[in-house]
């Protein structure tokens, strides 16, 4: 049998990255999230050390988010104000979870607490996106072909968002979409997502597009450019500290980015013509998915049960091909149908 | 790869995240003229035009 072999690797290999990468890069382009999430408990459950899944992992989400924001710039999804001050709390907030977790390996608690908080945070996301997609109407739901410099309408603003702009502690900062909120509550939040994603050791990307959504009131494109955006820093710095210690595999990398660099063009493509509300339901399902596998790694560790890691696989890899299959359905539906579309009353 | 093993410690980390940066820029370029080659074929077909 012949066996093409480029970076080291067989062919089929490649083709399984480059493919898992096309999966990704559909979510990551529509969401802003998934990176981390699916590619680190891939490549543990494919046997490459931890050091190599997660330092390879963060550049991949680095490479992704890299292209994904140069494509929501394009469309004129990003803040960049919002983003840099974004940044600004999301690091403090990263550097305070990262202590907080070398306090808890002191204690010898910290694997335990993470695992627990993580299911916890996934599947509580998970059940209210879901809840709030379930409810319809007026749930929160923004639709996705949001002119940036457009003003949103207030019935699309979630109420807990309302509440927080209400706060005018200045300074004040005017954000696309004419959201007007303190600077105060933006650092705040990314703050509080920083923590988070510092203490789980995660991008956070599933954490901080909802939060500034349903916090801070922002539009979902606007939302998801901005923390493509984000990432981009936070995915860099965090590859560039894993490649020192050697965590970084291009032979990984060049294939998963070679696919998702594609998926992400379609993924961020389908935002503008797909009813954000449509998909909503999926992602809920995704993220209480990702929580369910989560939960049965942890307890395979627990058990000694490795039969249970390609369970959790199983759910990850299950799950995103769901959401993204349903996102490339509903974009193919809503080209395919462009003069219903262009007759119905109500947007 | 790409003869960075011949570096050490931060140049080489460093050239890791630079390669992943470059590939990335030359993918958004090149998918990016594919895009726009094949583009309007693609949504035509999709389309159903």
């Amino acid at each position: 049998m012949s066996v093409f072999e480029l970076f080291g690797m067989s062919a089929g290999m490649l083709a399984l990255f480059v493919a898992f990468g096309v999966l990704i890069g559909v979510l990551f382009g529509f969401f802003g999230m998934g990176g981390s999430f699916l590619v680190t408990p891939a490549l543990l459950v494919m046997g490459y050390p931890s050091r190599v899944a997660v330092g390879s992992g963060l550049a991949f989400v680095f490479g992704t988010s890299v292209i994904a924001t140069l494509k929501h710039r394009d469309l004129g999804q990003v803040d960049y104000k919002l983003g840099i001050s974004m940044i600004i709390g999301t690091t403090v907030g990263l550097e305070v979870g990262k202590e907080i977790v070398l306090y808890l390996e002191e204690l010898g608690l910290a694997g335990n607490i993470i695992s627990v908080t993580y299911v916890l945070l996934l599947g509580g996301i998970g059940l209210f996106v879901t809840y709030e997609a379930l409810k319809g109407g007026n749930g929160g739901g923004v639709s996705h072909d949001v002119d940036g410099d457009a003003d949103i309408d207030a019935d699309d603003i979630p109420e807990l968002a309302k509440k927080i702009q209400s706060y005018s502690l200045p300074p004040m900062i005017t954000l696309r979409g004419g959201v007007k909120v303190s600077l105060w509550m933006i650092l705040l939040v990314a703050f509080a997502t920083g923590l988070l994603s510092g203490f789980l050791g995660v991008g956070g990307g599933f954490i901080r597009m909802p939060a500034l959504f349903y916090l801070i009131g922002v539009p979902v494109p606007i939302a998801v450019g901005t923390d493509l955006f984000e990432i981009m820093f936070s995915g860099g710095i965090g590859s560039f500290l894993y490649a020192q210690s050697g965590g970084v595999d291009l032979s990984i990398v060049a294939p998963l980015l070679a696919g998702s660099a594609l998926g992400a063009r379609v993924g961020s493509a389908a935002t503008s013509i797909v009813d954000e509300d449509e998909i909503k339901i999926y992602f809920g399902l995704m993220l209480l998915l990702g929580a369910l596998a989560v939960a049965v790694r942890q307890a395979g560790n627990y058990l000694g049960m490795g039969v249970l890691d390609y369970v959790s696989l199983a759910l990850i890899l299950g799950s995103a091909l769901m959401v993204s299959g349903a996102v490339l359905y509903s974009a193919v539906k809503s080209m395919r149908a462009p003069s219903a579309a262009g007759s119905s009353t109500a947007d | 790869m790409f003869g960075i093993e011949t570096l050490s410690g931060n140049a080489q980390a460093a050239a890791l995240v630079g390669v992943v940066l470059v590939e990335a820029m030359v993918l958004y370029v090149g998918y990016g003229a594919l895009t726009a080659a094949l583009g309007p074929s693609v949504r035509k077909a999709i389309g159903g035009e």
